[in-house]
């Protein structure tokens, strides 16, 4: 058994089953007892236009997608062309010999193999080619044959007896063609690895899984890319263990009815992007206001506006800390891979019963369709809190001036406890109340709640050099990629350290803090236009750190901030 | 009988703001009423409004209150009762904060048809921001953002109702409380979704009680509340202004049960359940 870490890349057009064909390679891999990681492009169009799916198979915890592409597996013309600048010198080629001749410049190792005559004369359909393509894939690289087609067939399972064997004859022509007609000419095999056991889960089933695990009983939702699958998986969910889901007629409606369902004792999500997130931001000031707690997943995308619904952007952190008009309490949470995703939900459930108050989880569109090889969640570990409970005791105060900021609740149905809830500023009782001594006292009380929660352990993860010159400070999706540039960077000789941010409202203070005063120098990677997490650290370390920023719809390559770490790193390595 | 609960119960010690002769003391009134009537208690009784001189409504009541913003109070209502349908959930609010700004809710619900009631109290008029016209205004009416008149049409809101899919519809007027009590009643009991348009004059900014009274008009002798086209029919007939239950659906599963009723017979233990979720993508 070797060591691996290969990058395989499918390309072609959408509608073709590039994607299917991608995702049961990967998991046919993770099966096998490889570490997987993919990254999904499709374009905005339901049909037709360039379709990416990208698996990197390997050993090591795989942090990110990698640099480069080691084998091209082109299902068209396009597909060779567009990924052919991505693969390695060197690299590896397989292509639809029916489409696709390989220039005479290409210089590493090509396979064609006829996959559109394969389909058409073997199996009787072109629909079938992904499944010829995997076949063949699967023989050259010596994925497992019994993995492979046990997986199809579960898959499948549900299309009848003719689909499976239509499925069995493709792949085998896929596979026959290989061996009868092609000669290995490289040394890549997946074979079988140590990492058995692991379940493969994108970003978006891992934030439904731990909404899930975290006591989910109500969710309203209204669809939008690419945040939808949450609210399709749950909605299958959630009646199996009592819960209920409802599409709202927009995502103002989405949030109100959490809001209603919330105050009714429920524990309430909705999941939106951008788009949504913007319709959203009266009803978080009334969470905030009224002291409810809600969690608003927002799987961000590129705007501004409709922008780019497919692509990546960590676009929405100034929505989510600063979209409010006044200022109330909320939380912000950044989710940095899909393990992480499961456990971010599953925190964010706590800190907005703890709080009573809106929680916001950033996802993206990167994290949320990427799937990866994790250890399966322990679902028997998790012990969500719910909001302390009032007592009947005298006149009850709902909005009780304490120490902490937090109050206890009462549920309506609870006995001699009723009581008014509102956005207006008001007393202890829940009465409006203006004056100026009551209102400054309120005020305080609510920001006591976030100063409690600045204090929350946990909320950073730090990795590399122990006495770094340069920080690099990141947040969300980029955490693997960040982690890959700086154990690249660490083994080159620079002092370099990482600082990763889970909670981005309120800031974890102290911890930074910490950080900032051992580096010389801040790098902050994000995938946006100006430098969004730059910027909210500036106001608040007054600090002025170099940033790396894109906005191009892509996430970064590991090489992207390696690079940018060489550039800004102060003298004296 | 002797009733325990009695009306003044429901009252909170917070004392009305509302103007002298505003109508929304009489659906205040009538809803006290109709709740003792039914005599239940004030610890199951929810109330949710939007915002608007009407819509300080639950402040004012002995019950769990929800006052949010402007236009939302149905979708809030929606996600109370589905989350807690043990409650009675009142949905209360202005013209304005139901037909202007929350209007793209209104059909929703009452296609949903969950069992809330909901009081609609129409002044024609924005009271709490000062008198600019609202959605009900009357063509040619004059106010603040109007001073030539108004132009844009008014609309019909239990037309609206019944074109929608409310399974209860009545109106009633703020000055007649017994009648309206009785309706606010029979909408409480109702299962799903009970639309009352209670007409509400504001003395302040717009003083219609002279020129509503005249046009008040019962249902006509053997009118079946049954038939929507006949319903439908009546509403849009706005010479005159009828009150009771104009519509009413006899057989109607309201919203939360069906979404009960999605449960597949075995409802599993959490963990179980999420275990074999968790083993499916092995
Ligand atoms: C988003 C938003 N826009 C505007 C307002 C201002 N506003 C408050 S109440 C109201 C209209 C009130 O009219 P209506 O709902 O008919 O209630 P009424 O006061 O007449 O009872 C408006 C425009 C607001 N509170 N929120
Ligand atoms: S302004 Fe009009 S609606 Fe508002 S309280 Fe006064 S009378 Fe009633």
């Amino acid at each position: 058994m070797q060591p691996i870490d290969l990058v395989f890349r499918f390309g072609g057009e959408s509608g073709e089953g590039v994607i299917s064909c991608g995702e049961i390679f990967a998991q046919a891999a993770a099966r096998a007892g490889r570490e997987i990681y993919t990254v999904r492009t499709f374009p905005a169009e339901i049909r037709g236009g360039h379709a990416v799916y990208q698996v990197r198979v390997g050993d090591d915890l795989l942090l990110s997608q990698g640099d480069r592409v080691d084998v091209l597996v082109a299902f068209n013309g396009e597909g060779y062309e567009k990924g052919l600048p991505d693969l390695r010198p060197g690299g590896i080629l397989v292509c639809d010999g029916d489409q696709v001749t390989p220039d005479p410049s290409f210089d590493g190792t090509a396979y064609p193999i006829p996959f559109t005559t394969l389909a058409r004369d073997q199996v009787g359909s072109l629909r079938a080619k992904n499944m010829v393509v995997l076949g063949a894939v699967a023989e050259l690289f010596d994925l497992p044959r019994e993995v492979l087609f046990s997986l199809v067939a579960q898959r499948f399972a549900r299309k009848g007896e003719e689909a499976q064997e239509a499925n069995r004859r493709a792949l085998e022509a896929g596979a026959a063609y290989v061996r009868d007609h092609v000669t290995k000419q490289d040394p890549y095999r997946i074979g079988t690895g140590p990492h058995t056991g692991r379940v493969v889960l994108s970003g978006n089933e891992a934030v439904a899984l731990g909404a899930l695990a975290a006591g989910l009983t109500f969710f309203a939702g209204y669809p939008i890319t690419p945040a939808s699958d949450i609210m399709e998986n749950l909605v299958r969910w959630l009646p199996q263990v009592g819960g209920r889901l409802v599409q709202a007629e927009d995502e103002i409606a989405a949030l109100a009815m959490v809001l209603g369902a919330s105050f009714g004792g429920a524990r309430a999500m909705t999941a939106t992007s951008g788009p949504g997130l913007s319709l959203m931001v009266e009803l978080l000031g009334l969470a905030s206001a009224a002291e409810l707690p809600a969690v608003v997943v927002d799987v961000q995308r590129a705007g501004p506006s409709t922008g780019m619904p497919t692509k990546e952007e960590q676009g929405d952190l100034n929505l989510a800390v600063w979209g409010a008009h006044g200022e109330g309490p909320r939380i912000v949470l950044g989710a940095t891979s899909v393990a992480d995703a499961f456990q971010t939900t599953v925190q964010a459930f706590d800190l907005a019963e703890r709080y009573q108050c809106p929680v916001i989880v950033l996802s993206d569109q990167f994290l949320g369709f990427r799937k990866a090889s994790v250890a399966p969640p322990p679902v028997d570990e998790i012990r969500p809190s719910y909001r302390i409970l009032a007592r009947r005791n005298g006149a009850y105060r709902r909005f009780q001036l304490t120490e902490s900021g937090i109050s206890p609740a009462a549920v309506p149905g609870m006995v001699g406890l009723q009581h008014v809830i509102t956005g207006l500023e008001h007393d202890e009782f829940g009465r409006p109340a203006y004056d100026p001594a009551r209102r400054t006292q309120m005020m305080a009380k609510r920001a006591r709640k976030m100063a409690l929660a600045a204090q929350e352990p946990g909320m950073t993860r730090r990795w590399g050099h122990p006495e770094p010159v340069l920080g690099v400070l990141g947040w969300g999706s980029q955490e693997g990629v960040i982690r890959e540039a700086v154990a690249r960077a660490n083994r080159e000789g620079y002092r370099v350290a990482a600082l990763h941010t889970r909670m981005l409202w309120p800031l974890p203070h102290g911890e930074i803090r910490a950080f900032l005063r051992q580096v010389k120098a801040v790098l902050v990677p994000e995938v946006n236009f100006s430098g969004q997490f730059a910027n909210l650290l500036r106001t608040q370390f007054t600090i002025e750190p170099h940033r790396l920023t894109k906005s191009d719809g892509l996430p970064f390559r590991p090489v992207d901030i390696y690079e940018k770490i060489k550039e800004v790193y102060p003298d004296g390595r | 009988m002797a009733a325990s609960l009695v009306p003044k119960i429901y009252r909170s010690a917070n004392k009305p703001t509302w103007c002298p002769g505003c109508g929304d003391y009489g659906v205040l009134e009538a809803t006290t009423r109709a709740l003792a009537t039914l005599q239940v208690e004030p610890h199951r009784v929810a109330v949710v409004s939007g915002i608007g001189c009407s819509s300080r409504f639950p402040i004012f009541l002995n019950a769990y209150g929800f006052h949010s913003v402007h236009g939302r109070v149905l979708p809030i209502a929606t996600g109370l009762k589905v989350a807690n349908p043990e409650l009675t959930v009142l949905a209360v609010g202005g013209d304005g904060d139901g037909l202007a700004i929350g209007a793209g809710h209104f059909p929703h619900a009452a296609r949903r048809n969950p069992d809330i009631t909901y009081i609609m109290m129409d002044n024609s008029i924005y009271g709490l921001t000062k008198g600019q016209i609202s959605p009900t205004s009357r063509l040619q009416q004059r106010s603040s953002t109007t001073p030539w008149g108004n132009v844009d049409r008014p609309l019909n809101p239990v037309a609206m109702a019944v074109a929608a899919g409310a399974s209860f519809v009545a109106r009633g007027v703020s000055w007649a409380v017994a009648e309206l009590a009785d309706l606010i009643r029979q909408g409480i009991e109702h299962r799903g979704f009970a639309f009352i348009h209670a007409v509400s004059p504001c003395p302040t900014f717009n003083n219609t009680l002279a020129q509503i009274k005249p046009r008040v008009a019962p249902l006509p002798q053997g009118y079946d509340p049954t038939d929507p086209v006949r319903a439908f029919e009546l509403a849009l007939h706005t010479e005159a202004l009828h009150t009771g239950v104009l519509y009413r659906e006899p057989e109607t599963i309201p919203y939360e049960e069906r979404l009960a009723a999605l449960e597949p017979p075995t409802v599993q233990d959490r963990q179980t359940f999420l275990q074999s979720l968790i083993d499916a993508y092995r």
